[in-house]
């Protein structure tokens, strides 16, 4: 017998997600018109290949296939993944992304819900981990033509001259310290972060246009993009004002094209981030602190990923030390 | 009086559906064949039947007494004949019967012989005692008697009049305050005169301007100082804590009264109620329903306490795809088991619910820790995390996040986007708990019992040996005295066995009791589970 309540918001799952792939929209077209449109083609590679592992991991866990393909979030993580990943990554290695993303990091843990971490994230972490070279290969900042980008995608060998990834990816063979000339290069480059560089500007204001659509259609609430960008224009800021030779200023920071899809569409995935208002702000604090941290000192360019995984770890404890309080308790608010 | 309203965390604003039942006046409804009248009134009390079967019986006149500190009397809703006095089923979500009078209506409808109650001259105890006897009590669905929560005389300055009713669509208030506004008002002031209270706040939600307005020129014709505060329509707004809190930003925690922090809350009806038992000497017979959703003409009627469900239902004219029946509002009302259950004193709507109007909830999904059931509970938890915890049968963490503040008004499962029936798992949750106290409480009992058992029989038993002990010191003594000449030393063994024997006794008094604590000690260590919230 069904219990009270007995009606319902119309509000689903499906209805969550589509409303944050919608809001991705103004971020990806802004990609395909500053970048070129080869982000579009690994799109549909992506997304083919979610649902087709989540359909079959569903099928041999021996559950329902239909439903859980139909919440589209398999195809948020997806294009989550696609938009950490450079345009041109190969066909292969956006498929194996996503699949990381999807079956080890979403669907191993027990499917949606559940996952402590960022599907996303792992996957942008196992493939920088495994693939550095490819996954530090991003077009030139003036675009490339969509001719090329396809052969890039779909073809097999890859013709990295011109392609000032290589540059940065030296540098961080090489091991990567603050002060050190490669800094200043990285800094201009396009490697820096998942996106960065000069002409990337156009597409974090895509993502910020999105992300102001998700707080307004209350998919997301403020804590985590405020205390994400806060944090990080803060210490940037800092170090920038103590010594701008070494270190980049925060409007750099942030108009990488990560920190924006980060702010209001990674550390804002509610499954593997804290929940509660307070633990939100130290969860996406602690994020862009880590970012910060190892895009200036750390081994790789973009420490956004690993800020993620990083503090997803620390989701249980963050949650539990910050219980709101309940009604009633500690008296009356007058 | 300007008065400042205050937020309350969370709430939903369902879809009101108030029209349907709002428009039409209250209309009597007629009688029926027989009246069903439940003596038993909560878990706690039942009334004592003080009359027989094939008895003559005025509409009014007592036919239970009230019993015990939270028992109130019941009456016949009309003039007729007892009939039968059984066990018959209840509108409940259980079903289960209790013992009902049963009367068969001669149609007259002739009352006792009803006297106004003179307060300045019996005075505020009289009166109380007054309002038990004529059954008064909370009619906004809680039907707590009235005279138990008059009865914390002292420190209430505060008293609230409920007239928010935030259920979806429930109207009987709002037509009640809209057509006797004057008397509700003055059952307002009679109520607050026994509390000896000092200011009177009415909160009724926006969405009513009529009965606002109504209210406003019922206390203006009466000179009254009454505040009416109209507050944001809301769900649960008519929750008593929540009202308390917008109204006067006091908070009352789980399992603490409203008196405790000078306030005391009534519902609209209750003061109506009240007013007729003291102005007119009118027990309380009927109350008003509201009968709506899937049916032809959706109204307010009052009805006779004891009606047959089935039969007024037919009042209201179902449509044919009306697939249940509820009692309450849709957000924390039931379906009702059967409908050959009577109409009882906390029964303020019964609603036809059809498969367009409130739809089975789609499947299931996992819970995505969205937020959105925190965002919304205005109990301020985390519903989620007590889904996981009761979903896990952690019923420990549960309660240490709080899960019996939760007052389950349905707002988490309302909003929430994977359709989770987040009520029915705290259900489970607080009835698993309560069964396990219950468990432990016999357990604990049982120990103590056998325990104690174990130490009398220890006990008996070392006294035993300690007599015979001294029995045989005293035999062998007296042996050897016979024996030989008496010596001083002789009776020494004899005096200090006994003595031994005592010490022997207490040492092993203090052993088993020690042993009894210990034991006592290592259990409670093993319970993380106090009661203490
Ligand atoms: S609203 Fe539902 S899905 Fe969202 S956190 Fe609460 S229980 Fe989970
Ligand atoms: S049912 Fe309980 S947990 Fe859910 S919103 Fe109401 S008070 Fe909060």
């Amino acid at each position: 017998m069904i219990h009270s309540p007995y009606i319902r918001k119309p509000a689903s799952v499906q209805r969550v997600m589509g409303l944050v792939l919608l809001a991705l929209l103004p971020g990806i077209a802004a990609y395909a018109h500053t970048v070129g449109a080869g982000i579009l083609v690994n799109l549909g590679i992506a997304t083919c290949t979610a649902l087709a592992a989540e359909a079959l991991v569903l099928a041999l866990r021996k559950r329902p296939v239909a439903i859980a393909l139909s919440d589209l979030s398999a195809v948020l993580s997806a294009w989550l993944v696609v938009l950490c990943f450079p345009p041109i990554a190969p066909w292969w290695l956006t498929m194996l992304g996503v699949t990381v993303a999807i079956v080890i990091a979403k669907q191993l843990y027990g499917g949606l819900g559940q996952n402590p971490f960022n599907p996303a994230m792992v996957a942008y972490c196992a493939m920088i981990v495994a693939y550095p070279a490819l996954m530090s290969q991003w077009p030139p900042a003036g675009g490339m033509d969509f001719g090329t980008q396809l052969g890039l995608i779909l073809g097999g060998a890859r013709d990295i001259d011109g392609l000032t990834g290589a540059t940065a990816l030296d540098a961080l063979r090489t091991g990567l310290h603050a002060g050190a000339g490669p800094v200043d290069v990285l800094r201009q480059g396009p490697a820096f972060g998942f996106l960065g560089g000069s002409g990337w500007e156009w597409i974090a204001l895509g993502y910020l246009a999105g992300g102001l659509f998700l707080l307004a259609a209350r998919v997301i609430t403020w804590h985590m993009p405020a205390a994400f960008i806060a944090t990080l224009s803060l210490v940037s800021g800092l170090f920038w004002l103590v010594d701008p030779a070494r270190f980049a200023s925060p409007l750099f920071h942030l108009a990488s094209g990560g920190a924006m899809l980060a702010a209001f569409f990674i550390v804002t995935d509610p499954v593997s981030g804290a929940t509660t208002p307070r633990g939100k702000l130290i969860f996406a604090a602690g994020v862009a602190l880590v970012a910060w941290t190892i895009r200036n000192f750390g081994a790789y360019p973009e420490g956004i990923a690993f800020g993620v995984l990083l503090m997803n770890l620390c989701v249980p404890l963050i949650d539990m030390k910050t219980q709101p309080r309940v009604f009633g308790h500690r008296g009356g608010r007058r | 009086m300007i008065a400042r309203l205050f937020k309350f965390h969370g709430g939903v604003a369902p879809e009101g559906h108030k029209d349907e039942s709002a428009g039409t006046p209250i209309r009597r409804a007629p009688l029926p064949s027989r009246l069903v009248v439940p003596l038993r009134q909560s878990p706690r009390t039942t009334a004592r039947c003080c009359v027989e079967v094939g008895q003559k019986v005025l509409k009014g006149q007592r036919i239970g007494e009230a019993e015990g500190g939270f028992g109130t009397a019941v009456h016949a809703p009309t003039s007729g004949t007892v009939v039968d006095f059984a066990p018959y089923p209840m509108a409940h979500p259980s079903g289960l019967p209790t013992r009902c009078v049963v009367i068969e209506p001669d149609g007259e409808e002739r009352w006792i012989e009803r006297t106004p109650f003179d307060i300045d001259a019996a005075g505020r105890d009289a009166a109380l005692a007054w309002l038990r006897d004529c059954g008064v009590v909370g009619l906004g669905g809680a039907a707590f008697p009235s005279h138990v929560k008059l009865g914390s005389s002292g420190g209430v300055d505060t008293l609230i009049l409920n007239g928010a009713e935030c259920e979806p669509w429930i109207t009987c208030d709002d037509r009640l305050m809209r057509e006797r506004a004057a008397e509700v008002l003055a059952g307002a002031r009679i109520l607050f005169r026994l509390i000896g209270a000092r200011e009177l706040l009415i909160g009724i939600e926006d969405n009513k301007p009529e009965a606002i307005a109504a209210m406003r020129a019922a206390a203006r014709d009466a000179g009254d100082e009454a505040s009416i505060l109209p507050v944001p329509a809301l769900y649960p707004m008519g929750g008593e804590k929540q009202l308390i809190r917008a109204l006067t930003g006091i908070e009352i925690p789980y399992g603490r009264f409203g008196a405790e922090y000078g306030v005391q809350c009534f519902n609209v009806g209750t003061a109506h109620a009240a007013w007729r038992a003291i102005v007119h000497g009118e027990p309380l017979v009927d109350r008003i329903v509201t009968l709506t959703g899937n049916v032809a003409h959706a109204g307010n009627w009052e009805v006779l306490i004891g009606t047959p469900i089935d039969e007024l239902l037919a009042l209201a004219g179902p449509a044919a795809d009306t697939d249940r029946w509820l009692m309450g509002g849709p957000m924390m009302g039931f379906a009702l088991p059967r409908l050959d259950v009577p109409v009882i004193k906390a029964c303020n709507c019964i609603i036809a619910a059809s498969p367009t109007l409130m739809p089975p909830p789609p499947p299931e999904q996992p819970c995505i820790r969205c937020g959105e059931c925190a965002r919304a509970c205005p109990a301020e938890l985390q519903p989620f995390e007590l889904y996981w915890f009761s979903r896990a049968r952690n019923f420990d963490k549960a309660r240490d996040y709080h899960l019996f503040d939760c007052i389950e008004c349905g707002c988490c499962a309302y909003v929430c986007p994977s359709h989770i029936p987040l009520v029915d798992y705290y259900r489970f949750a607080k009835s698993e708990i309560v069964a396990r106290e219950r468990d432990r409480n016999a357990a604990d009992q049982a120990r103590e019992r056998f325990e104690f058992r174990n130490f009398r029989q220890d006990r008996e038993k070392e006294e035993k040996a300690a007599r015979f002990a001294a029995k045989a010191a005293e035999t062998r003594a007296r042996a050897a005295g016979e024996a030989t000449a008496e010596t001083p030393a002789a009776g020494a063994p004899a005096a200090a066995s006994p003595g031994d024997a005592a010490d022997k006794k207490k040492a092993l008094i203090a052993a088993a009791l020690a042993r009894a604590q210990a034991q006592k000690a290592a259990a409670a260590a093993h319970d993380t589970e106090d009661p203490a919230p």
